[in-house]
């Protein structure tokens, strides 16, 4: 009886010393999924127009990105909001297509179909150079488009 | 002398030391998930390509200029009477519409509810919108325009499925989407999607 008596003596502390460790695989996890964007923009972030009917975008490897706006160096690249940005230099609509091609080469062809080119444009923006590069990608059959917007109930 | 046995680290404090760096990850981390209005473009017609002709009554035209001016079927118009314009031009049902793929004739719009007037649109699937904009309007105005036509075509797409099939059709689509195997919501939406085609149209822009 006494040796039962005994062990009731005093709650023992919980041990707390895998916690850090839990806290630091939570951590992790974060740190690891949490994408980076992978192209530096040459262009000012754009200001997104607003629309309430937007879809979101799928599959990130199929989606190949072309910026517009205003460049960061007006210097070298000159001023207005319709630079168009292809990977990480600013470049004409006339090399999209090209562009496009080298994304579809990454992907397998059984994928081709599905790629979306997301159009990120400032508000800003005329709606010429859209239609520049939107010839152009009908030249090179990219269909799919997705006009980058922020969602906005109105 | 000291003792000679070490004292233990207290490791009590590393954990918020760690919740610290996870709370500054968590809150610094945007996860910017891309939306945007999808649109698909129509192919490269081939050079000796025909259009079609096509009744002015079922083309709805607008005009945006590059003061960001809407004119719409040869009227001025603010972006925020748009949708409705949208919707009485595609939901008038005036006439009979186009043969459907399997062959059946083409029918009036047994679930229009437009004013059914001669000198508008004949069926939600010959309704055209056309929008045509200069190459200097802001690209602003141009979604805002698209995103006004795509919700009038929801707001039609969901009054009918409402009718129908007693959801609306977001609530029936993302059905769809958590069950893709699923032919009777397959079918639900293919069935609001062809009574309600969406057909916008880009024209060139003028310069």
């Amino acid at each position: 009886m006494s040796k039962f008596r005994k062990k009731k003596k005093g709650m023992p502390a919980v041990n707390t010393a895998a916690l850090p460790d839990i806290v630091f695989m939570l951590l992790f996890f974060f740190m690891v999924t949490t994408t980076m964007r992978e192209t530096d923009l040459r262009i000012e972030n754009p200001k997104l127009p607003n629309a309430s009917e937007v879809k979101k975008l799928e599959h990130k490897s199929l989606v190949c990105t072309i910026y517009v706006g205003k460049s960061k160096d007006p210097n070298r690249d000159g001023v207005g909001f319709n630079k168009i940005q292809l990977n990480d230099k600013i470049a004409s609509a006339e090399q999209v297509p090209a562009f496009i091609i080298n994304a579809r080469s990454k992907v397998s062809e059984a994928e081709v179909p599905f790629m979306t080119t997301s159009i990120k444009a400032d508000k800003e923006s005329n709606v010429g150079t859209i239609t520049d590069i939107r010839l152009k990608l009908r030249d090179v059959n990219a269909l799919k488009i997705s006009y980058s917007a922020s969602k906005a109930n109105n | 002398m000291a003792r000679r046995e070490n004292p233990e680290i207290n490791a009590g404090s590393m954990a918020d030391i760690a919740f610290l760096l996870l709370i500054f990850f968590l809150v610094t981390t945007t996860m910017n998930v891309d939306s945007g209005v999808s649109k698909k473009l129509s192919e490269k017609p081939p050079a000796d390509y025909v259009p079609p002709i096509i009744k002015e009554k079922n083309i709805f035209v607008v005009l945006i200029n590059r003061n960001n001016e809407l004119l719409v079927e040869e009227q001025r118009m603010d972006v925020k009477d748009l949708k409705q314009a949208a919707i009485d031009f595609i939901d008038n049902g005036g006439g009979i519409g186009n043969a459907s793929e399997d062959g059946a004739p083409g029918a009036a719009c047994d679930y229009c509810e437009g004013e059914r007037s001669e000198s508008s649109s004949d069926h939600p699937n010959k309704a055209i919108i056309s929008v045509q904009s200069d190459r200097g309007t802001e690209y602003g105005t141009y979604i805002k325009v698209q995103n006004e036509l795509l919700r009038a075509y929801t707001d039609l797409r969901n009054r009918l499925s409402r009718k129908r099939y007693g959801m609306s059709f977001d609530e029936l689509e993302e059905a769809y989407d958590a069950d893709k195997t699923n032919e009777v919501l397959k079918k639900k939406v293919e069935d609001i999607r062809t009574a309600y085609p969406q057909i916008i149209s880009d024209a060139e822009p003028t310069s």
